[in-house]
């Protein structure tokens, strides 16, 4: 309630107080992780431009994107694709006003988190592999 | 907006430590959101020490005897005592509830206790909840009809009457549209749970006459659709309400209106 009949009157704490449950934190994580995948998006289009451009460029945007930096970027940008997948799987099946009991919610929220994270680990093995 | 940190007059000092009441071997911390419109300071957080030994189980007999024997400043409103009322909405140990029927046993360690989050502080633990009533008001929540009056009750049947279990029994405590980040944020124009649950209760009202109307007057990028599920709403009220799920039921049935 953000300029409401305030007046002299103080707001009250919120974020810092308020113990937030799991669904709510999967809810900030999948605007987080969608955030965050538009700038690993760029640096993808920034290393095509980059091949587009000449040998030269190339090589200086494919050892930034290859160096432990580009790696750990992309890493947590699988991890993040996955999170931001499920977590729309997730809403998906919302929208259709099932599985919105608090139990059933809660085990979805985990069941986000944790898939994510073996889909990840799925997802390296599989690269590394091929 | 998103307005992470609180403006600079509402930022939390450290308020006053009360004596240990005497003799007293069964003590219990207890943190209190404080703040007086007429001395020009900003809140604090006073700390008090409560003998569990005479006091009742609830939350709310913690205040109440804090209030009678230590500190008569401090305000918080309360009726009923037993959940039914809605008065004595908080946030007590991280969530909203009532702390008439919240159990001091239910906190584990200090036992803190705030406002409603993110609304303008009356005095203490009292929120303006002028806003807020005025939302509920605006959703019309009252029977519309449009044929004539029968000469005696609207009558309904014993399924149409079980849609409204779940959605009547809430005592609009504003706990959940206080938990809401989104109500945070866009509380302004986002009606937030508790309007939009009452909303849907005259909604699926069998008897109601003005469901296009109601909807219509919901069809808005923040009255309804500030709900992006975060579910706290649901997670903290006292009743065992689900407004998330309400709010769910009136965004399919703006998709089914409309296909």
């Amino acid at each position: 309630m953000a300029d409401v009949n305030r007046g002299n009157r103080p707001l009250s704490p919120h974020l810092t107080i308020y113990r937030l449950p799991i669904t709510a934190i999967t809810s900030i994580l999948t605007r987080i992780t969608g955030n965050a995948l538009l700038v690993a998006a760029l640096m993808t289009v920034w290393w095509f431009l980059a091949a587009a451009s000449g040998p030269e460029y190339y090589d200086f945007a494919n050892a930034v994107i290859t160096s432990w930096f580009g790696d750990l970027v992309m890493a947590l940008s699988v991890l993040g694709l996955w999170y931001h997948t499920l977590a729309g799987v997730r809403h998906l099946i919302w929208d259709q006003v099932i599985a919105l009991d608090i139990k059933t919610a809660e085990s979805l929220s985990w069941l986000v988190i944790i898939g994510s994270v073996a889909l990840t680990v799925l997802t390296w093995i599989i690269m590394l592999i091929a | 907006m998103v307005e992470l940190a609180l403006p600079k007059n509402s930022r939390i000092t450290t308020g006053k430590t009360w004596p240990k009441p005497e003799g007293a071997t069964n003590l219990r911390t207890v943190q209190i959101y404080r703040w007086n419109p007429d001395d020009g300071k900003n809140p604090s957080v006073d700390t008090y020490f409560v003998d569990m030994d005479t006091c009742g189980p609830m939350i709310l007999d913690v205040l109440i005897k804090i209030k009678n024997e230590m500190d008569p400043t401090l305000a918080f409103r309360r009726s009923c005592r037993e959940g039914i009322c809605g008065s004595c909405a908080m946030n007590i140990d991280g969530i909203n509830t009532l702390a008439c029927i919240y159990g001091t046993d239910e906190v584990k360690g200090d036992i803190k206790i705030y406002p409603l989050p993110h609304m303008p502080v009356v005095r203490d633990l009292i929120p303006d909840l002028t806003h807020f009533y005025a939302q509920h008001a605006s959703i019309m929540p009252w029977l519309e009809t449009k044929t004539n009056t029968p000469a005696k009750e609207w009558k309904q049947s014993i399924e149409d009457r079980e849609k409204l279990d779940g959605l009547y029994e809430c005592v609009m405590c504003a706990c959940c549209s206080t938990s809401c980040p989104s109500y945070w944020w866009n509380g302004d124009r986002y009606l937030g749970p508790a309007a939009l649950l009452h909303a849907y209760r005259w909604l699926i009202d069998s008897r109601d006459e003005a469901t296009g109307e109601r909807l219509d007057n919901l069809e808005d990028p923040f009255k309804l659709y500030r709900c992006h599920t975060i579910m706290n709403c649901a997670k903290t009220c006292p009743k065992g309400l689900n407004p998330a799920k309400a709010i769910a039921s009136i965004k399919k049935m703006m998709v089914d209106r409309a296909y």
